[in-house]
């Protein structure tokens, strides 16, 4: 059963994957803060977030408000998908260097 | 060196926070100690391994290296926790009853000890890849006392596993088995939800709504609280709807399997005794 589940559900994936032509945004982090603090995105809409990292340790991109954990190595970038969401306010931050690295998305 | 130790704490807590459960799990088992210290020794060898090796998986499938192999770990562990559940369904019963003849006497023949000894090295290397890698980044960046603020951080999780292993130890021999049955359970939606997250943002899944609701005014993810619960019952302040349906997809397989698994094996009534204490269960 269980496993039946799980082989279903590996064999749906790429009726699911559809990312090519969805909207980007990008994120900066320099001395362990985000460039820009607050980003303004679309409501109702799936999004590529790209976060590169300007600085030379290793951070970890993280909300605990939508489904978001991803380490961005020293002087790298990566990228990740994040929405479609309901119109509000969502946070995030840096998990390695909280006190600094604070962010937030403004849905509209 | 607070700023370490807090994140110390909080990966530690989730490592300890599983460990825990998986030690009341197998209380009684015999050579259980060695089984869980190697499964934590395991778990930290490959945590600086898998650390050592971030940048690879990061660049690995073009990018979602990082969210297949957590997914993956995640998945891995659900299949062993419910391995053992619908292992523990047809025979926690005897076990039980064994236990409360002899005591605390030694038990042999835990088929799915490994099983277990697995999850509880898969927990480790998860949360102590991400404390190897934090650690890195301080010692690059010139941060001082990162050796008293690691310990502060590990002392302090493993406390909070060591108080929830005593207070389990309190459950009854009667409801021990169920009890931490039903934990292993809640601990395994709770990961295969956790698993949805990184599937979704590797946009391998949809999120099918999102936030689903908000409970963040009553009980939030990034206090203790929430992240204890976070941990034992796959508790989230504002999930995506996906990762329900990885919630009660799990939770559904494992109720069902282990109702399956009991009609098989009936457990024999060796003794009157026995019987008589069955009797008093229904």
């Amino acid at each position: 059963m269980k496993r039946l589940l799980l082989l279903t559900t590996l064999a749906l994936l790429p009726l699911f994957v559809s990312a090519a032509d969805d909207p980007g945004y990008t994120l900066r982090l320099k001395d362990h803060r985000y460039q820009p603090s607050v980003l303004h995105i679309p409501a109702n809409t799936r999004i590529r977030l790209e976060v590169i990292n300007q600085d030379a340790s290793p951070e970890e991109f993280e909300s605990s408000d939508f489904p978001a954990e991803k380490i961005v190595m020293p002087n790298s970038r990566m990228s990740l998908f994040i929405g479609p969401f309901k119109p509000g306010r969502y946070g995030f931050y840096g998990d390695f260097h909280q006190p600094t690295a604070q962010g937030s998305l403004i849905v509209e | 060196m607070w700023a370490v130790a807090l994140l110390v704490f909080r990966e530690v807590l989730e490592a300890a926070l599983i460990v825990s459960v998986v030690a009341a799990a197998t209380r009684g088992v015999a050579k259980r100690g060695l089984y869980i210290g190697s499964g934590i020794a395991l778990g930290a060898t490959g945590a600086v391994l898998v650390a050592w090796s971030a940048g690879l998986l990061a660049a690995a499938f073009s990018g979602i290296g990082q969210e297949l192999f957590n997914a993956g770990i995640l998945l891995a562990a659900v299949l062993m926790i419910g391995w053992h559940v619908l292992w523990m369904s047809s025979h926690g019963r005897e076990l039980g009853r064994q236990m409360q003849a002899m005591g605390s006497a030694v038990l042999n023949g835990v088929s799915s000890l490994w099983l277990l000894l697995a999850v509880v090295a898969l927990a480790v290397l998860r949360e102590g890849s991400e404390i190897v890698l934090f650690l890195y980044g301080m010692r690059a960046g010139g941060a001082g006392h990162l050796w008293s603020g690691l310990s502060i951080g590990v002392v302090a999780g493993a406390a909070f596993g060591f108080a929830l292993y005593a207070g389990l130890l309190r459950i009854p021999m009667r409801h021990f088995f169920r009890a931490t049955n039903v934990m292993l359970v809640l601990l395994a939606a709770g990961l295969a939800s956790t698993a949805a997250r990184y599937l979704i943002q590797a946009d391998l899944l949809p999120a099918l709504g999102q936030p689903l609701w908000d409970s963040a005014w009553l009980l939030g993810n990034g206090s203790l609280p929430g992240q204890t619960a976070h941990i034992l019952i796959g508790y989230d302040a504002r999930p995506a709807g996906m990762q329900l349906v990885f919630y009660a997809c799990t939770l559904a397989a494992l109720w069902v399997g282990a109702n399956l698994a009991h009609d098989d094996v009936r457990p024999p009534r060796v003794s009157a005794s026995a019987a008589a204490h069955a009797d008093q269960e229904h």
